[in-house]
């Protein structure tokens, strides 16, 4: 199914945002990452469980330096 | 130096450091080792990789504070949103706000600042907004629960130090939670007489990841910081616009 991650286009061949974790990073449960789904915070211990389908919005963030 | 308390948490220093724009990362351990910051900022921003955890595992190897910011947010949806997602990623339900009202002056709207500050306090979070040297804005912050201000004494980034030292003490004495000088600072001199203006803290970024030798600066603004509140402790002279003998007149030759 087609959803956008960071603002790209993705197909995205699992159903969680687990599988889309370790799909992009190889791992489904990377530390210091968040992970919203159409403007709401999916939390850490929710990750496995928590379904995606088409058309959906992920945003996947990390800490970077700032002031 | 008395230790700085934020919302019943006791700081280790009243120096706070933006980790922004330094060229390398491996400054960064220098860096903090002689700023020895109370708070350290980082922002959140997407990714792709776990790898662009290096910064993470540096500060968490330090053992660090931090404080994650909402740079770059030009609303309050997107500020309350990236708050929530700094929560969720590095476990602090701390967040020094920003929203900021255009990308080239980088001041603060304040309309957008006071409805997410309004709306992260209600979600639990412990605010530290980053604000103009307003006066009357500092108190509604402060009204809607915010545990610190953040006033700017210049634009970000600009390194013209305090513009308007009369706004700040204005600020200063208009809350009493504690004020953070914050944008503005480009050398020691700044964050002494932020100090001496009455703040409780300094946060600098700019002034030491963009100085030549980041390291030194980031020591040279400890001391300052350490100077400057002990100066406003000690109680200056007033301003005179006469000159005032400190030797005694008495008893000189003829």
């Amino acid at each position: 199914m087609l959803i956008t991650v960071n603002g790209q286009p993705t197909e995205l061949a699992g159903a969680t945002v687990a599988d889309l974790l370790t799909a992009r990073m190889d791992d489904p449960r990377p530390n210091g990452i968040a992970v919203a789904v159409n403007d709401e915070v999916v939390p850490r211990d929710d990750w496995p469980r928590w379904p995606l389908k088409a058309g959906d919005t992920v945003e996947i963030v990390t800490a970077v330096q700032g002031g | 130096m008395s230790a700085l308390t934020i919302a019943g948490r006791a700081l280790s220093s009243r120096l706070l450091l933006g980790t922004g724009g330094l060229p390398s990362l491996t400054l960064l351990e220098p860096v903090l080792a002689a700023a020895r910051p109370g708070l350290v900022t980082v922002s959140v921003r997407r990714t792709s990789s776990t790898r662009d955890g290096g910064l993470l595992d540096v500060l968490r190897r330090l053992g660090v504070p931090l404080l994650p910011n909402t740079a770059g947010c030009l609303s309050a949806r997107e500020a309350v949103l990236t708050a929530e997602l700094a929560r969720e990623a590095l476990g602090t339900d701390w967040v020094k706000l920003e929203v900021i009202g255009d990308e080239a002056s980088l001041l603060p709207d304040a309309v957008g600042l006071l409805e997410a500050a309004d709306q992260l306090v209600r979600r639990g979070f412990t605010v530290l907004p980053y604000t103009t040297d307003d006066p009357v804005l500092a108190r509604r912050l402060v009204d809607v629960g915010c545990a610190a201000v953040m006033p700017l004494g210049s634009p970000i980034g600009s390194g013209l130090g305090i513009r308007n030292p009369h706004a700040i003490e204005a600020v200063r004495a208009a809350v009493d939670v504690p004020v953070v000088l914050d944008a503005g600072i480009g050398t020691a001199s700044d964050a002494a007489l932020a100090m001496e203006l009455g703040c409780d803290a300094v946060l600098a970024a700019t002034a030491v990841t963009r100085a030549d030798d980041p390291v030194a600066m980031a020591h040279a603004l400890c001391l300052a910081v350490e100077a400057g509140y002990a100066a406003r402790h000690a109680g200056r002279i007033p301003l005179r616009s006469t000159a005032r003998a400190s030797s005694p007149v008495s008893g000189r030759i003829a």
